[in-house]
């Protein structure tokens, strides 16, 4: 077993305990990547980007209301076929509509899609035409009053699992999942900026998102690693760590990148192209250290152990 | 989810059903003759998964899963196993089964309703519904539930669903050779169960205890618990299971409060630019 972090952790159980031939007692997820961490990240981008949409819309920046409104569409266009390719029977995907349950959050998700996508679709193809401007702004709106969940519920679809590092991450991983759809989305936003006709200030409002949720990610994943203890090993190690490490180097890089290249509008763009990276990047490294935890089990036996302990203790 | 009482009926208005049916393994009598596995495969159509040998004792088919719905535990120790002498080998054996917890993940979790509870209180699949999500799978905290490759969908144990309609027991039962497996109406077994344990503390067997039997527990106990001789870790069982959905609640005010922090994140990054144009 990895003995790395130990020494750093004073509150983290001695890693001796017992297993089955070191077997696993979780069946470890089944879901494939990049179906599934792509899901997580595509639908970050896409919830971000409508209520981008709406804003640009509202103070008149039609460059980024357009590029905001195809990437919502085109995010969760493909997050729809990742789901439904990630699927053992494809053809069955209407049997998640057979249902309504608020105890599954796929569930719930499938629902929030089955809303938000149409309207996504239709905000879209208005803002592209022209056509049905009334129609357009009123999808417009449900995209964003959609997008939100839709960017934050796959926190709960991941947490509500046995996997240790997902489920004891739960109070913060909504945030780091809209944190790191709003850096996505102000990423893309800034991209509106790239045609040499586009106004100075076009992007600013993505700018500004971009920054709060590298923020708002970075403080949420810190305490959330610094909370659970031990299920946040595989954040830190292997190729959950490696990919974590990547999203928050190319969050740095996008956020310092966005706030001194606004004369460029070449290195604006390259800025906003490297905090979607990091967006991907940080889900792809969840997805892994979700694994990994699932796989060791280490991670299910000792904190459970722990808490026998701990109430064994009580009772004495 | 935690507010649920502990008797999985309580609300569903059904009256009249049959009694709450489950496994009662009592591991302290298994031979480790793997009559169970046999059984359940033949019976279920359950497929071939592989023919190998692992190296881990007389254990080759590893853990649960699609295609192993009763699996038997092979754990050597150098433990004084009474009445022997020190230092002899002690040879422990566990027939392992889905649980059917009073408070099932997997059923939880189910987004098309595939998963749900029968009249006996079982947690069961229907294989004309599921779509192959694979939520299930990392739902159940003990690793029971699995997805099938070449077929796509989740499988496990029915408590022989079939057989007990026509008031049989599941087929491992029927096989196994020392009643190590016991079927029943789970109340009969709760308290069979708790006369073996005592027996077996006054015979000497201190390590004995029970797994899974208690109502209070994360799950709202198993509707198949074990009659152990050691942590169940060591036997590739979770020491302190606990639902899932247990969470969920607070789970979605968390995901709430995430979304409503986003929508003032976007209403403050466009307001931000109209006070910078005022200046």
């Amino acid at each position: 077993m990895s003995g790395k972090h130990r020494a750093e952790r004073p509150m983290v159980p001695k890693a001796e305990f017992t297993s089955y031939y070191g077997k696993p007692i979780l069946n470890p997820p089944t879901w494939q990547s990049p179906d599934i961490p792509g899901y997580l990240f595509l639908g970050g981008l896409a919830g971000g980007s409508s209520l981008l949409a709406a804003g640009a819309d509202l103070t008149g920046r039609r460059a980024l209301s357009r590029m905001a409104k195809t990437g919502a569409v085109a995010a969760a266009g493909l997050s729809m076929v990742a789901l439904v390719h990630d699927l053992g029977r494809p053809a069955r995907f209407i049997n998640m509509l057979r249902v309504f349950k608020v105890t599954s959050p796929m569930s719930v998700g499938s629902w929030l899609l089955a809303g938000y996508v149409p309207a996504a679709g239709v905000a879209a193809a208005s803002a592209l035409t022209g056509r049905l401007p009334r129609i357009g702004s009123a999808a417009t709106a449900g995209a964003a009053l959609l997008g939100p969940a839709v960017a934050s519920y796959t926190a709960a679809l991941i947490s509500d699992t046995a996997v240790p590092a997902w489920h004891d991450g739960y109070p913060e991983m909504p945030f780091v999942f809209t944190g790191s759809g709003a850096m996505a989305a102000g990423g893309l936003g800034l991209l509106a900026g790239l045609p040499a006709r586009a106004r100075p200030d076009e992007t600013a409002p993505a700018r500004n998102l971009a920054l709060l949720g590298v923020a708002m990610e970075t403080a949420a994943f810190a305490r959330m690693e610094h909370r659970i203890g031990l299920s946040a090993e595989p954040y830190s190690a292997g190729r959950g760590g490696a990919y974590v490490k990547a999203g928050q180097a190319l969050a740095l890089l996008g956020a310092a990148g966005s706030l001194l290249s606004r004369r460029s509008r070449i290195a604006t763009a390259l800025s906003g192209t490297a905090l979607i990276a990091a967006s991907a990047a940080t889900r792809w490294g969840i997805y892994h250290a979700g694994l990994a935890s699932a796989r060791d089990p280490k991670y299910t036996v000792v904190p459970q152990r722990q808490r026998l302990d701990e109430r064994a203790a009580l009772k004495d | 989810m935690s507010t649920q009482p502990a008797d999985p009926f309580a609300t569903d208005g059904y009256e009249n059903r049959p009694p709450r049916m489950g496994f009662f393994t009592d591991t302290s009598v298994c031979i480790g003759c793997k009559a169970c596995e046999v059984a359940c495969k033949e019976w279920n159509h359950v497929p071939e998964d592989g023919l190998n040998l692992t190296g881990m004792s007389y254990d080759n088919t590893v853990g649960l899963g699609a295609d192993t719905w009763r699996h038997v535990a092979f754990i050597e120790q150098r433990k004084p196993a009474p009445p022997g002498p020190d230092g002899q080998l002690r040879w422990l054996m566990a027939s392992d089964v889905c649980k059917h917890c009073t408070h099932a993940a997997c059923l939880d979790v189910c987004p098309t309703g595939a998963l749900f509870r029968t009249e006996f209180g079982t947690v069961v699949v229907q294989e004309d519904i599921c779509n192959g999500c694979g939520y299930c799978v990392p739902a159940c905290p003990y690793g029971v539930i699995d997805q099938r490759q070449d077929d796509g969908r989740v499988w496990k144990c029915t408590l022989c669903y079939d057989r007990l309609g026509d008031g049989m027991e599941p087929a491992c039962a029927k096989a196994c050779p020392t009643d190590s497996i016991q079927f029943g109406p789970l109340d009969e077994l709760r308290e069979r169960a708790a006369r073996r344990v005592d027996a077996l503390h006054e015979a000497g067997v201190a390590d004995a205890r029970l797994y899974g039997e208690d109502p209070h527990d994360g799950v709202g106990g198993d509707g198949a618990f074990f009659l152990l001789l050691d942590e169940p870790e060591v036997y590739g069982l979770p020491p302190d299971p606990v639902v899932t959905t247990r969470d969920l609640p607070s789970m979605w005010r968390h995901v709430a409060a995430a979304a409503a922090t986003l929508t003032a994140a976007a209403a403050a990054s466009f307001a931000a630019t109209l006070i910078g144009r005022r200046r």
